[in-house]
Parts: C-alpha cells; sequence; structure tokens
C-alpha cells in the first residue's frame, strides 16, 4: 500500500527557450489518487504526458515501479480532455482494441462485462457518433480500464462534459475506483472535483512550474463538498491558485 | 408536408431545369435553320439507331475498359505508395516535389509522349488514364496519413499494439475517408481523359464515335448523343464511387 508507484525525480522541461516544468519531485503511493491543479498554461499537461511516457523530460526522471519510463505502456493509460476513442470502432471494437492473447469470445465477453459496468449495456454495437458526450466518455473509461491498468492518468477528463454530468462521472469513477483499485493522476481546473476525488492535492505554480502546496484530503468518502472541512480546503486551495 | 418540397426540390426542379434547356435548345434550332445542328428529336432518333445496331454498347464497353485498367493500375500504386509516402517522413520529402510537379499537367500534354511510347493501340489511353488518376490518388492518401488526428496514434502507441494492428486498425481506417475522395477525382479525371484520348486515333470508344461521326458525314446528332452519355455513365461513376462514403466505418467521417 505505501509502495511508490510513480516517481518523479526533478523533472526539467523546455520548450525552445521557454521554461515549462522546473525541477518537479513528487511520489505516488501504490492506489493512491493524486489531483494536480493549477492556472492554465502552467504545463500540468505537459507533466503529466512526461509522467505517462509520451514526451520526455530534458533533465530528471520519471520511475514507474522502480523502473526508468521510456515510453507509453499499456500498464497506465491516458485519458484525455478530447478523447480518443476510434470513430471506426464500435463500441465493443474500441474495448477489445487493447486487449491482446486470449480468444475473440473471451476478449468480447470482458469488453461487454467493462461496458456495463460503466452503464452502456446494450450499446456494444453503436459507433461513437451515434454516443452522446457523457457516454463516449464513458466509452473512453472502459476501453481504458479493460486493459487492468494499474495507473489512470486523467488530463481533465470531464472538462468537456456539462456540469450535471461531469458530476455524475466523478461519483461513477469513485464506485469503479472502489472496486478495482488503480493508481489515479488527475489533472483538473476544476477544485471541486480534486476535492471530491483525491486523496492529496498538489498546486502547481504558474510557469516554469513548481510544486506550490501539498494538501492532504483526508475526507471519507462519498464526500459531501458543503461540509465546512471541504469548504475549508477548496478556499484554502483557491488562495493557493491566487483568488 | 417537408417530404413533398424535398421531392419537389430534389427532382422536380432539376428536371424543369433540363426539360426547359431542351425547350430552348429546340426552338433556337427550329428558328436558326441551320442544316448541321441537330434537334433534340433528332438526337434521340441518332441515339436509337446507335442503339439498334448495337455499336453504341462496343463503344461504351471499349472506353469503360480502358478507364477500368488504367484507373485499376493507378489505385494499386497510388494507395500503397501513399501510406509509405504519409507515414515515412523521409519518402514524403524524396517524392512529393516531383509529383507535385507531375500533377499540374494536363493528361492532354501526354498524348504526344503516349503515341511515341504505346502506339495508337489500347495502351496508350490506359496510360493516359493511369497518369491523370494516379497523382490525385497519391496525393490525398497522403495528405490523409499525415493529417490523422496525434490523439488516436497516441491512444493506440498507450496500449502497446504491435506495428501491424496500428496500421490495420488504426492508419488504414482513419485514412479511408480520404482515399474515397481521391478515388472520386481520380475515376472524374480518367473518364474526362479517355474521351479525349479516344479522339486521337482509335476505332473505338466514346471519343472516338465523336470524331467519327462528325468526320463521316457532319452527323452532329450523334456527337450530341455522345456528348450526352458521356455525362450521363460519368455521373454513374461518381455515384458508384460515392456509395463507398456508405461504408459503416467511414461514416464517421461524415455525420455532424
Amino acid at each position: 500500500m505505501s509502495a511508490k508507484k510513480i516517481v518523479v525525480d526533478a523533472i526539467s522541461k523546455n520548450f525552445g527557450a521557454l521554461p515549462v516544468i522546473d525541477r518537479v519531485s513528487l511520489e505516488v503511493r501504490d492506489g493512491e489518487f493524486v489531483a494536480i491543479v493549477g492556472p492554465s498554461g502552467c504545463g500540468k499537461s505537459t507533466l503529466l504526458n512526461i509522467v505517462a511516457g509520451f514526451e520526455r523530460p530534458d533533465r530528471g526522471a520519471v520511475r514507474i515501479d522502480g523502473v526508468e519510463r521510456i515510453g507509453p505502456s499499456p500498464k497506465g493509460i491516458m485519458i484525455s480532455q478530447h478523447g480518443s476513442v476510434f470513430p471506426w470502432l464500435t463500441v465493443q471494437e474500441n474495448l477489445m482494441f487493447g486487449l491482446n492473447g486470449a480468444g475473440r469470445r473471451d476478449k468480447m465477453a470482458l469488453a461487454d462485462r467493462y461496458t456495463a459496468m460503466v452503464g452502456l449495456k446494450g450499446f456494444e454495437t453503436a459507433y461513437p457518433h451515434e454516443l452522446s458526450g457523457g457516454m463516449l466518455k464513458r466509452v473512453e473509461l472502459a476501453r481504458a480500464l479493460v486493459v487492468k491498468p494499474e495507473i489512470l492518468y486523467m488530463d481533465e477528463p470531464f472538462s468537456a462534459l456539462d456540469a450535471l454530468m461531469s458530476l455524475r462521472m466523478q461519483t461513477e469513477l469513485r464506485r469503479i475506483l472502489d472496486e478495482e483499485r488503480h493508481t489515479v493522476l488527475l489533472i483538473t481546473h476544476d477544485v471541486e472535483e480534486a476535492i471530491n476525488m483525491a486523496d492529496r492535492v498538489l498546486v502547481l505554480s504558474p510557469r516554469p512550474t513548481t510544486i506550490q502546496t501539498i494538501f492532504d484530503v483526508d475526507l471519507p468518502h462519498p464526500r459531501k463538498l458543503s461540509t465546512p472541512e471541504a469548504q475549508g480546503l477548496r478556499e484554502a486551495i483557491l488562495k493557493e491558485l491566487g483568488l | 408536408m417537408s417530404k413533398i418540397i424535398t421531392t419537389l426540390t430534389r427532382i422536380v426542379l432539376p428536371a424543369l431545369v433540363i426539360a426547359l434547356l431542351i425547350t430552348v435548345w429546340w426552338i433556337v434550332v427550329a428558328r436558326a435553320e441551320n442544316p448541321i445542328f441537330p434537334t433534340p428529336w433528332q438526337v434521340v432518333t441518332g441515339a436509337w439507331e446507335l442503339v439498334k445496331d448495337g455499336t453504341i454498347w462496343e463503344h461504351i464497353g471499349a472506353s469503360l475498359y480502358r478507364v477500368g485498367i488504367g484507373f485499376g493500375l493507378a489505385f494499386l500504386v497510388a494507395i500503397p505508395l501513399g501510406l509509405w509516402m504519409g507515414w515515412v517522413s523521409g519518402a514524403y520529402y524524396t517524392f512529393n516535389p516531383l509529383f507535385q510537379m507531375l500533377r499540374p499537367i494536363s493528361p492532354i500534354a501526354w498524348i504526344p509522349v503516349a503515341i511515341l511510347w504505346f502506339g495508337i493501340g489500347d495502351l496508350s489511353p490506359i496510360f493516359l488514364i493511369f497518369i491523370s488518376s494516379v497523382f490525385p490518388m497519391i496525393v490525398q492518401t497522403t495528405a490523409g496519413v499525415r493529417t490523422i488526428d496525434r490523439r488516436y496514434l497516441r491512444a493506440a502507441a498507450n496500449f502497446g499494439v504491435s506495428r501491424w494492428v496500428l496500421f490495420r486498425r488504426v492508419v488504414i481506417p482513419a485514412v479511408l475517408p480520404e482515399i474515397i475522395v481521391g478515388m472520386r477525382i481520380g475515376i472524374g479525371v480518367a473518364w474526362l481523359v479517355v474521351v479525349a484520348a479516344e479522339m486521337i486515333a482509335l476505332h473505338s470508344g466514346l471519343g472516338y464515335l465523336i470524331m467519327d461521326s462528325r468526320n463521316a458525314g457532319n452527323r452532329y446528332d450523334l456527337v450530341i448523343a455522345s456528348m450526352i452519355i458521356i455525362g450521363v455513365i460519368g455521373l454513374m461513376l461518381d455515384g458508384a464511387t460515392r456509395l463507398l462514403e456508405r461504408l459503416k466505418t467511414v461514416k464517421w467521417r461524415y455525420v455532424r
């Protein structure tokens, strides 16, 4: 439980002459849910892309389970703001995309189980353009979960949804995480989303970004944002963000 | 109510425009008393002659055969080449300038070269059709691969799939709509070119029919009839290619 799943060791990244990330170090324990908030354009997404292996840091290293990360792997699946559900495949085919080994029959059964888990039973043969934005997010989530990743990287996953749907998806994700323990690294600009979901909230500084403050969210699930503790935390985080 | 309006705008109005055009043509010809230019009725009877003795089918068959072979060869060359150029930057930078330079040369300009290389048999028009349709298909396919949304490639890389699966399940379906656009352009140009090529020196095909009708005693009724047939077949070829857009795996590109 306390094993270090992700170790980010003093990474820096420049875009040309522009320093974006300045010696950021952080550790995420196995099964921990860490949210990262920061002002827009501060390099949150770049940081997550480096941790997930899509980009290389200029200096420093990322270690997953003690092994240095050199590229993306199915061990950690990224869910991004714009989504990447393949529009030319059905829901079922999308879920089966990342599955290897096993027979076709087993893969289909597994895909259907996860489709049902995110509440899309009956839509297995639908194409993405036939689904709503919220349903599409569920497909994306199910496609990530079906390969049984140890880590979920989420880059503002629900920000394209309306407020109600975003809240519903947060509850849904929390329920799924109670069933299957994943380590989660969430990037968000929504402070309430961070408090609602995370065990720890990291606040990043403006560019070149460093970790400014760390908040522990020691509240039981399901959380109520209206409690004085949650409200106090929210105000403290917003203050760190300069609001 | 809206269904009636749809039928009206999609069928009745275009038909009215064509009817109006034929009427104007008829009146103008009747008044001008030009002995050479035919009335619409003379075109119909002329065309019927060709249908009755069966020669029209031979000409249509000959033209379609040349388009089929030339376009088919162009497809077989253009799609793999386009995919390769789109995927491998080195190939793109090596070949793209050459193709961009060859592309704007009118296929008609190749006619003397074609006659020199292939004589005046079937091979010349087939070569011309190949030349005219291969470049648009290469360019479209290449552009299609190069503009695949990066998030799909990232997702595929994230799931750690093999290069073969990446190609078969991501690259090909992502490019397919672009390939279909290339095919539509290619078949359109091919049909334009076959008629022009057949006017040079052959003994069959719709292009030959036009030149032969003029040379054999100013049979302009047959010239006009051939032109109309060429138009109708061109429309049908485009319609057939457009059917590909209904494939379930490319529909995503045409909604919203």
